[in-house]
């Protein structure tokens, strides 16, 4: 018996019971593109948080105080030193490969003008955050050029901020208060949406020094330092430390380099990839047990067909071969059904949302089609075993 | 050709135990037909599934043209069903989803028979039982006859020396009967060696031989044309 005379007898007792045969393929179908679409989308998630990262510009240095070892606690005395301007400002002066630095100090207020109230981040900086940011100006000016210490009473809101506090009039040189401060508004962020978590459009920015106050910090949240070339990080990096360290008397500042963020970031995406992978590849194995269901039905329907079959001299190898057949043709057409529909329901969602680059990974097709031919062969040896010791005498006697 | 010696048979059912054949000391020549008859439960139908090699005797010897049954192996057994013997049941046992020319086909397509060769030899063999225009039909579109005489052309497709038929007119008319068991004497002239079980005496009445079983025991050797005495042993038990 040839291959191909084994797989045209099975084509035909599967087009025998075609429903049934359609309900386990589409079980395997939903199990494989089932794991396309998931995987799909983790891996496009991890592309649309690392080209976030990768669109600021990879040539930051991001130094938060407190050091996270690999052991996670801090070194002897607990609480770190503060980051100070004076820090950010040693950074920014003696470090060569550092071309600017922006201090960062982070909060919540509420902001107020005329009977309109709402609270809102509120981030103290200074203007080299607009260039190391990629920030733009709706209308106005950013915080002015000056040096970190002046603390002066400018405010920078984000668009929908600005809208909502003013509706259509200008917010330009209208006087606002955050807590129990008066600023004047100078400036109007550009729409700029999501970039590294951070919500642009939500946000009122101050100069650093009065953030510092107003907020009651002695320590920077972090400062956000940009070198002349990607080439310089490690140095920088290095220096950074070695700085710190010495004016700190001890080494309790972390410092970042924007490929460990994204690094992180894709590390737990891809484990967010491989476990809704895995959710996908379980569907599969029920659908496995689709398969051995149907294929036991089939065996015990087609006893008489099985002990004739042995009669005019079918060989037990070739029985097995016939039922695997059956079984793993279902899961096999399942499987190409599976990435077919997996693969237009990525393009779709792609179409449709183009800022997510949703594709699934080559690991995870090529896993899910052959985990689904897998599964076929595996869920269907019991029934096709089952069929080949079947008694010849006891099967052609059932009527 | 064949040679039976001391062969028995037992079931076992529960604690209990059924001995379907008893001693059966029997030859069969070359060509011979020989008609297997007694009351129901005698053990005919299993006589002839160790004759077919789809079961085994419990005791006793089996001898196929030379070769000791017990000796051959699953592989062995398997070529003799393919290619020495052919089956025609009572109930036909057509594949239903597969059309009459593909039930004919079968068995060549597991002995791997090439293709063109296998559409030759279906069209010669469905011609032969006289059903050429019905060669498309499935089984449920064809009379009990025919799918009789499908089943026939079946069974001797792998030209096999012999042909064991359980009942192959039981469930069939006398006229559609007389057309298959017209065909199996003409298959016999050509010196295919046949047994049939049977419980129709005109059936019994065109074999060389009848051996009457009764409780699984061998009762009486006649010969077709003594038909009477098998009468009165059938009648007795
Ligand atoms: N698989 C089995 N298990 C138990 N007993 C069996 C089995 N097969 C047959 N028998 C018993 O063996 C005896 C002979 O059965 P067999 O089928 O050979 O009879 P038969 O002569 O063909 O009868 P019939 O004319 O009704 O077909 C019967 O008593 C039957 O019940
Ligand atoms: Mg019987």
């Amino acid at each position: 018996m040839r291959g191909r005379d084994i797989l045209r007898f099975a084509a035909g007792s599967l087009r025998g019971h075609a429903l049934r045969t359609g309900l386990s393929l589409l079980g395997v179908m939903i199990g494989v593109s089932a794991v396309v679409i998931l995987t799909a989308l983790g891996e496009g998630a991890k592309r649309y948080v690392t080209d976030q990262f990768a669109g600021l510009g990879t040539n930051l240095l991001i130094v938060l105080p407190g050091k996270t070892e690999t052991s996670g606690s801090l070194g002897i005395g607990g609480v770190p030193n503060d980051l100070t301007l004076d820090d950010a400002l040693a950074i920014e002066r003696q470090i060569r490969s550092v071309r600017r630095v922006a201090p960062l100090t982070v909060g919540t207020e509420e902001l107020s003008t005329g009977d309109r109230r709402r609270q809102m981040p509120v981030f103290g900086t200074t203007r080299s955050y607009l260039e190391i940011r990629n920030l733009e100006m709706a209308r106005g000016e950013f915080l002015p050029d000056e040096e970190m210490f002046r603390g002066g009473m400018e405010l920078v809101l984000g668009s929908k901020a600005a809208h909502e506090l003013f509706g259509v009039s200008d917010p330009i040189g209208a006087i606002i208060r955050v807590g129990g401060w008066r600023f004047r508004v100078i400036g109007v962020l550009a729409e700029g949406g999501l970039s590294v978590g951070v919500n642009f459009d939500d946000i009122a920015i101050v100069p650093v020094r009065t953030g510092m106050r107003m907020l009651n910090r002695s320590s920077l949240f972090r400062v956000v330092a940009q070198v002349y070339a990607y080439s310089d990080l490690g140095i920088a990096k290095q220096a950074v430390l070695d700085l710190i360290t010495e004016r700190h008397d001890e080494e309790d500042i972390t410092v970042l380099t924007q490929d460990a963020v994204v690094s992180t970031f894709s590390q737990i995406l891809d484990t967010l990839t491989l476990v809704v992978g895995a959710i996908g590849a379980i569907s599969l194995s029920v659908a496995g047990i689709g398969i051995m269901n149907v294929m036991l039905v089939s065996v015990s329907e087609r006893t008489r067909e099985i002990g004739l079959l042995k009669a005019i001299g079918a060989s037990e190898p070739q029985i097995l071969a016939v039922f695997l057949t059956e079984a793993t043709f279902i899961s096999t057409a399942g499987g190409v059904l599976g990435l077919i529909v997996g693969w237009s329901t990525v393009a779709l969602l792609v179409r449709l949302y183009p800022a997510l680059p949703a594709s699934a990974p080559l690991w995870a097709v090529v896993a899910a089609f052959g985990l689904s031919v897998a599964v076929g062969t595996i869920f269907g040896f019991l029934p096709a075993r089952r069929a080949t010791q079947l008694d010849p005498v006891t099967a052609l006697s059932r009527r | 050709m064949i040679r039976l010696s001391g062969i028995g048979r037992t079931f076992d059912v529960g604690t209990s135990k059924v001995h379907a054949l008893v001693d059966i000391d029997e030859q069969v020549q070359s060509g011979e037909h020989i008609a297997i008859m007694g009351p129901s439960g005698s053990g005919k139908s299993t006589l002839l599934n160790i004759l077919g090699c789809l079961d085994r005797p419990s005791v006793g010897i089996y001898e196929l043209e030379g070769r000791a049954v017990v000796d051959l192996s699953m592989g062995d057994l398997t070529e003799i069903r393919r290619h020495r013997i052919g089956f025609v049941f009572q109930f036909f046992h057509l594949v239903p989803r597969l059309t009459a020319a593909e039930n004919v086909e079968l068995p060549m397509v597991f002995a791997g028979v090439p293709r063109t060769e296998r559409r030759q030899r279906v069209a010669e063999a469905i011609a032969a039982v006289e059903l050429s225009n019905r060669a498309d039909h499935r089984p449920e579109q064809l009379s009990g006859g025919e799918r009789q005489r499908i089943a026939l052309a079946r069974a001797t497709i792998m030209k096999p020396s012999i042909l064991l038929a359980d009942e192959p007119t039981g469930n069939l008319d006398s006229q559609s009967g007389n057309v298959v068991l017209d065909l199996l004497d003409r298959m016999n002239d050509g010196g295919l060696t046949l047994l049939v079980v049977t419980h129709d005496l005109r059936v019994a009445r065109r074999a060389d031989r009848i051996v009457v079983l009764v409780d699984g025991k061998i009762t009486k050797r006649v010969h077709g044309d003594q038909i009477s005495e098998v009468l009165a042993i059938l009648a007795e038990s």
